[in-house]
């Protein structure tokens, strides 16, 4: 394929997978943003009035940039997990198998779709929270680096689920006892510093924890960790399960005979 | 001489539990053919077909694609490529016109030349009314000539059919076969056909191949074929009944009711003699018909085998809601 026709199929790609979950906005787009203004209202304004302030900023404002990235994170994998499974039990992956689009536009066609709804829910949570509380953005550059890069890190963490998978059980397995709990206990609702020492060090090998602090900086301007390490650590992970992903999919894993 | 539309030498698959669908075939179909591919249930077929549009990986051998070896550059061959598979493989939620315009996109086909030619497609096909419609919401007959028109958006020169008429009426299978062999003999697309109706190979069919047990047991044309057929059974209705069947000397004859015979006759042999001989018995015949299609005689003589039918076929279910997390 020469490059316009690369391109064709990847905007292609984008458009359908996009077009797959403004489709069903229902399920895609209202329920997250329904659960996280429960937040706002439950963590946020009632209990967070007890709490006070942390870091020297009121709570609310404190939980925001955690309940954003926690959004983003959980849209952004289970959209390709959804919908590449999908596509695997209803055969159409076969539609991308028989064409001559190289595996690296598939894989990247799902992981932009995935990582638009996982922005676009992180928008959605972010215009919530405001009705709850003023955020100033300390480093907008950052902020977005941090958002993009987790949301796409997750997209492909996502695909990766959804080629092993071989029922419907299998791409909620890791989102209910993986990512959920590491994103609950990845200083989401609280600072590190509140943890005895013991469990600051185990919380460190917690990758979340780097991704919604750095965002946080980006936010607020505060952070538990080096903000540098963080975005290193990113990106070598993107790297690598990008590599791991395409190599699966060469290898036919999960979807050829 | 024109390379083959499809070159196919020692191709091999042996799956992971051991199963050895393939043992090192070798088939060719000529530019411009309508070919046939039978044969029973797991004969290989399907896993043939799969290993040639890519979603079979094969164990051995070579495959070429009017000259291209898939495994030196699968993607340019894939350009000359159209699959109509047995299951329904498309998202049963999507709108019949972004079906089709998504697989235009996926070849790299710009929107301003997919677009007409999918109207064309779609108008051909009996579908143009349905294009704002999801897939869900179509006849089974109409799904298939979805994933007709899909498979032909890109303009391939060689179109692989795995039972495109399952399924669909009498009626409908025949405009599908007007719609095959003009596609065939206009616009010269070869075409190679899979199907379980061996009335349909044998009227749309040049060539043929019959695949039993991984291996390739006959490749022939199709008036070749049929000439070797040595017998053939016709079936008489009789005008009163019988209580047992008549002598008819030179003939085997069987008395399949009280008012039908089944008179077999072999190559060579005078039709109007068994005729005189149950005349003068005093059997009027009123009608007859042949009692099977003549291929599918030949075809079930040369593949039946005590275990043939052990299929690897696999069916799919669709979900009737689509779902998200």
């Amino acid at each position: 394929m020469n490059t316009r026709q690369l391109l064709i199929s990847l905007w292609t790609m984008v458009v359908k997978e996009v077009r797959r979950f403004v489709r069903i906005w229902p399920q895609t787009l209202v329920p997250p943003s329904i659960t996280m203004t429960m937040y706002f209202i439950i963590f946020g304004n009632l209990i967070g009035s007890r709490v006070g302030e942390m870091h020297g900023i009121s709570y609310m404002s404190y939980i925001v940039p955690g309940l954003i990235m926690m959004s983003v994170i959980t849209n952004s994998y289970s959209n390709v997990a959804s919908s590449f499974f999908s596509n695997k039990f209803q055969r159409s992956v076969e539609e991308m198998m028989v064409s001559p689009m190289p595996n690296w536009v598939i894989l990247a066609g799902f992981v932009i779709g995935g990582a638009a709804r996982g922005l676009g829910v992180g928008l959605i949570v972010t215009v919530v929270s405001l009705f709850f509380t003023h955020l100033d953005l300390h480093h907008p550059f950052l902020t977005l680096m941090v958002v993009v890069m987790t949301a796409l890190l997750f997209s492909i963490g996502g695909f990766i689920n959804a080629l092993l998978a071989k029922k419907f059980d299998d791409i909620s397995i890791i989102p209910i006892f993986v990512l959920t709990p590491l994103t609950y206990l990845g200083g989401v609702f609280y600072s590190i510093d509140l943890l005895p020492e013991f469990w600051q060090k185990v919380t460190m090998i917690n990758p979340i924890l780097y991704m919604v602090n750095a965002f946080r900086y980006g936010i607020l301007g505060i952070s538990d960790i080096p903000v540098s390490g963080a975005l290193i650590a990113i990106a070598a992970f993107i790297v690598a399960f990008w590599c791991l992903a395409l190599w699966m999919l060469n290898r036919g894993k999960g979807i050829r005979s | 001489m024109a390379e083959p539309a499809l070159s196919i030498r020692g191709l091999a698959k042996v799956y992971g539990n051991g199963f050895e669908a393939l043992k090192g075939i070798d088939l060719d179909v000529e530019q411009g053919d309508f070919f046939a591919l039978l044969g029973p249930n797991g004969a290989g077929k399907s896993t043939t077909l799969g290993i040639v549009c890519s979603l079979v990986q094969k164990s051995a051998g070579q495959v070429k694609i009017f000259g291209i070896d898939i495994d030196r550059d699968f993607a340019k061959a894939k350009y000359n490529l159209g699959v109509v598979p047995q299951e329904f493989n498309f998202s049963q939620f999507e709108k019949v016109e972004d079906i089709i315009l998504t697989q235009a996109g996926y070849y790299g086909m710009p929107m301003k030349e997919a677009k007409p030619r999918c109207e064309r497609l779609l108008k051909d096909l009996g579908l143009w009314d349905k294009r704002n419609g999801a897939a869900r919401m179509l006849s089974g007959g109409m799904k298939r000539r979805l994933m007709i028109a899909r498979a032909l958006i890109h303009r391939p020169r060689l179109l692989i059919l795995d039972e495109p008429t399952a399924g669909v009426d009498i009626e409908l299978r025949r405009s599908m076969w007007e719609y095959m062999r003009r596609i065939n003999e206009e616009e010269g697309t070869s075409i190679i056909l899979t199907t379980h109706y061996l009335e349909e190979a044998e009227s749309l069919c040049r060539n043929i191949a019959i695949i039993n047990r991984g291996e390739i047991i006959k490749n022939t044309s199709m008036r070749g074929l049929l000439t070797e057929l040595d017998t053939e059974t016709f079936l008489l209705d009789l005008a009163e009944p019988l209580e047992a069947a008549p002598q008819v000397e030179g003939f085997e004859v069987e008395r399949v009711d009280s008012h039908q015979l089944a008179l077999s006759v072999r190559k060579g042999s005078d039709l109007n003699d068994a005729f005189q001989q149950l005349t003068r018995q005093g059997v009027r015949v009123l009608s007859m018909r042949n009692r099977a299609n003549r291929l599918e005689e030949l075809f079930v003589s040369m593949t039946s085998q005590p275990d043939a039918g052990s299929g690897i076929d696999s069916a799919t279910s669709t979900p009737a809601k689509e779902t998200a997390s």
